[in-house]
């Protein structure tokens, strides 16, 4: 049954732990359930992180909040400015507050510094709000944040919300359904602001490089009326009156389902899962929510967006898929939706995911990714390096998709990398993101850097994997596509 | 304005920390742990543990960093994680089969109280560590000390699990450096080498987080310091540790188990430092001072003459770790520059704050500790406003806001490139720091001086 056997390959050295056997799939080859929603097998050098991880990444972009690391001053320190969602006005996201629990409060509790901190803070920066956030010590030593945020929010007259994230409670999953939790008790607390009939809430984008921005963009263009971004350049006030809004367009699925459950059964709002990335998705996801407004002319105002800016895309990709036509790419991303969309939009750069895997999918998603990718295809879920940089050797995949610790493994082992991460600086959602991503995947993966690259140089000598490290042999046709690209490239801006 | 909220008037805190200055206790420890040859550190915790401080430490050296965790669940924190620790060691050599497993401890393995020594001397009895492979633990309790705690405490407990006296010398001296980049281990051996000195040196993460591009993925990159050359410390003629606060504690149980002689001595940044510890090794060893040392001795010194005037009475502001923050000092009032801040979330002791008053003078504003923050050193930076200010990647904001150069030290640097590589230690080292200086002071001038005053001889 489990047939998971690797022979003939470049990194021999490396098998696979039996614990993760059922973790590592290859599609057209193995048949049995990838097993996944686990727990990381201990000591193994794991990709993920923990439940305040989850948290932490959710609530951040929620401007106009503060956010207190109720903890030893390293949650805080590793989570500061942790990634670049951009906030159109305030900016308090972005400071690091922590209340830097010391022995002290090991021992006689973290309750009185906790409140000295909120007090200190709420009569310093006058925040709309307050997050705390609970980390594994806090949830040892025991103290009561609920009681000391309820009594904060009473005396200060603003919501202060505990968020229960002590690490070692579950994945970086149970953070999400923690901070969903707590965005939940601010949800339905302003019931005046008048919100229009068509009107919906962004539900799991985090307004990285801005791309919350370029999608409320899109659905302006549509007459769809945002009433909150939940997270990406959020607010209190907007959240306060999310219940109002008609439908919710849930991105990153792993993050926001559990909100949109929630304010589904409590205020019937229908929500819809959809992914800003790639051509498909992007497009799909303007669709499914032009179909399901009131005022029918939304889905006619969306057929011409498509119809604009479809074409023009595609237009402009054609010199990128020329240049990256048959190469191989490995994706390894957080939540399993990215990786479907990658998947996709690879393949309308000419090229094919030969690995694939997430930190947090479930079953249904590897079945699904099962369905979209083509026979050889690894699919891993919660891998590690090793595990990682053998099926890329294996596979000769030239080009890895990920975060911050796949960057240096990509590049040691000499191919190209494009951060789909927090670390992203130019958007990567909607069509704009498309081509930015076309853009980062080419210039990465075309480098003349490469040249020096011992990896390269090597595969160039071994013709038998030419197909994948394929030459140009005309010099002419490719500084034509250079030249396309650069043209490309001047047109957008 | 990035940090539009710090007001002018130094507000008293009583609790609040705010950007801090320093980080917690278990990166210090897989920092140091990674500097050891065929060496993989473990945390034993909950997963995000492990996971930020190896974003972080990637952030920094753009390397892999590889570090495993014991992935604490619900379950581990009530029934405590010896069960994981097992599963951990047996996976682990399984796996990746490393030399050593260096296990340090986090706030929750701490708190549930799990006894290492007990956990780890029971998985020696019961065969799960293969012969000849050793695993060893420190306590890192993040709500104690700082990183440079968690480094100093990794490098102590290889020498209080490994090391051994045959009795019979190994000819060699003990280098303890405290948190300094890969580069300053790499200069520091260079001088020894220079001086014809054998030593070892405990950790030298030089070619394990600065390693070349070389195609592959190595699991354990070439360098750190070998188990054999870990054993025989306590072999060696001398222990010298270089930092006061990152640096104490090995050599001092160097001195009192096995009886080897120790001197602590600053890190050697800047010309007086370095001169300190050339003397030092030409006491100690009794071998003159080679001529390729004096010439760039000379040269430093030469380069400091030259354009001291562009640098003297500048105003520096400093935040960082104790160590490097005072031998940046140090660099600075021997190059005339006035120290006016400077700054360490990390506990130092009175004495030593004291110490730093003297080097820096009656007008430096010293403060290290509790809310000795990044908050902290922007206020004071708001009431008297230096020419340069030296610190972190987190020290932008202030930098930016203010509209002050700064010259990165320190940890972490996620925005610049080149600390890992270029050393600020030794002569070669000071040259580099002085260009530095001299550099983005006199870039500041030709910014903002006024048109007549433009200046092409410098």
């Amino acid at each position: 049954m489990c047939a998971v056997s690797y022979t003939g390959g470049v990194n021999n050295m490396f098998e696979v732990l039996e614990a993760r056997k059922k973790q590592v799939f290859i599609n057209g080859q193995d048949d049995f359930e990838v097993s996944c929603n686990k727990a990381s097998t201990a000591g193994a050098v794991s990709q993920r992180a923990c439940v305040f991880c989850g948290s932490r990444v959710v609530l951040y972009p929620i401007a106009d909040a503060i956010h207190v690391i109720h903890g030893p001053i390293g949650c805080a320190a590793y989570t500061w400015d942790l990634r670049g969602s951009s906030s159109s006005g305030p900016e308090l996201h972005r400071m690091c507050f922590s209340t830097d629990i010391r022995e002290n409060e090991v021992i006689y509790g973290g309750e009185k510094k906790l409140y000295a901190v909120l007090c200190e803070l709420i009569d310093k920066y006058k925040p709309n709000g307050a997050f705390v956030y609970g980390t594994c010590i806090v949830g040892l030593i025991g103290d009561d944040m609920d009681a000391v945020c309820r009594r904060v929010s009473e005396e200060k007259g603003i919501p202060v919300l505990s968020v229960h994230s002590e690490g070692f409670k579950g994945t970086k999953k149970d953070g999400y359904r923690a901070a969903c939790d707590a965005l939940f008790k601010l949800i339905g607390t302003d019931d005046t602001t008048p919100v229009s009939k068509d009107s919906i809430n962004i539900l799991g984008d985090f307004n990285l490089a801005g791309e919350t921005w370029l999608i409320e963009n899109y659905y302006k263009r549509m007459g769809v009326e945002v009433v909150a971004t939940i997270t990406g350049d959020g607010r209190i006030g907007q959240l306060r009156r999310a219940h109002r809004a008609s439908l919710n367009v849930v991105q990153c699925s792993g993050s926001m389902i559990h909100l949109a459950e929630m304010m589904k059964e409590k205020y019937g709002i229908p929500f819809i899962r959809v992914s800003y990335f790639g051509i498909e998705d992007m497009t799909q996801a303007l669709y499914d929510v032009a179909e399901r407004m009131e005022d029918k002319s939304i889905v006619e105002k969306t057929r011409a967006i498509v119809q604009h800016d479809v074409p023009e895309l595609l237009r402009k990709l054609e010199p990128y898929k020329q240049a990256l036509q048959g190469k191989t790419a490995a994706a390894y991303v957080g939540g399993s939706f990215k990786a479907f969309s990658l998947v996709k939009a690879l393949r309308h750069l000419g090229m094919e995911t030969v690995v694939v895997g997430s930190q947090t999918g479930t079953k249904e998603d590897y079945d699904y990714l099962k369905s979209i990718t083509v026979p050889g295809t690894v699919i891993l879920d919660d891998t590690n390096p090793l595990e990682l940089s053998k099926f890329i050797l294996e596979k000769g995949a030239e080009l890895l998709i990920g975060g911050v610790k796949e960057r240096p493994i990509a590049y040691k082992m000499g191919i190209g990398f494009v951060d789909h991460n927090h670390e992203r600086k130019e958007p990567l959602a909607c069509y704009e993101g498309m081509l930015n991503f076309a853009q980062e995947v080419y210039t990465s993966l075309m480098s003349p850097v490469w040249k020096y690259s011992p990896a390269r140089i090597r595969a160039a000598q071994l013709r038998d994997r030419s197909e994948l490290f394929e030459e140009k042999e005309n010099p002419e046709r490719e500084s034509d596509i250079h030249t396309k690209i650069a043209a490309a490239a001047g047109g957008q801006k | 304005m990035y940090l539009r909220h710090t007001p002018e008037k130094i507000i008293e805190r009583h609790a609040l920390t705010i950007n801090a200055a320093k980080t917690c206790q278990p990166i210090g420890a897989m920092y140091a742990a990674l500097g050891v040859h065929n060496c993989l550190p473990h945390s034993h915790g909950s997963q995000g543990c492990c996971a930020y401080h190896r974003s972080s430490l990637t952030r920094h050296y753009n390397d892999p960093i590889m570090a495993t965790t014991s992935s604490f669940s619900e379950g581990s924190s009530v029934f405590g994680g010896m069960s994981n620790l097992n599963e951990a060691i047996k996976n682990i050599f399984t796996l990746y089969n490393p030399d050593i497993i260096a296990v340090h401890t986090t706030c929750l393995s701490e708190v549930i109280g799990d006894d290492l020594g007990q956990i780890i001397k029971n998985a020696y009895q019961e065969g799960r560590v293969p012969p000849g492979k050793v695993v060893m633990h420190t306590n890192t309790p993040s709500f104690k000390g700082s990183h440079i705690t968690g480094f100093s405490n990794m490098v102590t407990s290889f020498v209080s699990y490994m090391t051994k006296k045959s009795g019979k010398p190994n000819g060699c001296i003990n280098i303890i450096p405290s948190f300094i980049e890969p580069s300053d281990m790499t200069e520091i051996k260079r001088l020894l080498t220079e001086m014809g000195i054998k030593f070892i040196m405990l950790p030298d993460t030089s070619d394990v987080v600065n390693g070349p591009m070389d195609g592959k993925f190595h699991m354990f990159p070439k360098g750190g310091t070998t188990k054999e050359q870990i054993i025989s410390m306590g072999d060696s003629s001398l222990t010298i540790g270089l930092g006061q606060i990152g640096a104490e504690a090995a050599p001092k149980l160097l001195n009192s188990k096995f009886k080897v002689p120790m001197e602590l001595s600053d890190l050697p940044i800047g010309l007086k430092a370095t001169d300190e510890f050339v003397n030092l090794l030409h006491e100690k060893c009794g071998i003159a001072v080679p001529e390729t040392l004096e010439l760039e001795r000379g040269q430093l010194l030469d380069a400091m003459i030259d354009k001291n005037q562009y640098v003297s009475g500048r105003k520096v502001s400093i935040v960082g770790d104790p160590d490097i923050v005072l031998g940046m000092c140090q660099f600075c009032v021997e190059n005339d520059m006035k120290v006016i801040h400077a700054v360490s979330g990390t506990p130092t002791s009175e004495a030593w704050e004291a110490r730093l008053r003297e080097i820096c003078g009656p007008q430096a504003v010293v403060k290290t500790g509790e809310r000795a923050d990044m908050f902290y050193l922007h206020q004071l930076i708001k009431n008297e406003r230096p020419d340069l200010l030296m610190g972190n990647t987190y020290a932008k904001g202030i930098a930016r806001d203010e509209d002050i150069p700064l010259i990165r030290i320190g940890y972490p640097i996620y925005d610049r490139m080149g600390q890992q590589y270029m050393p600020v230690t030794g002569y070669r080292g000071g040259m580099r720091l002085f260009c530095k200086v001299l550099e983005t002071l006199m870039d500041r001038q030709d910014r903002d001086c006024r048109e007549e005053d433009l200046e092409f001889i410098m």
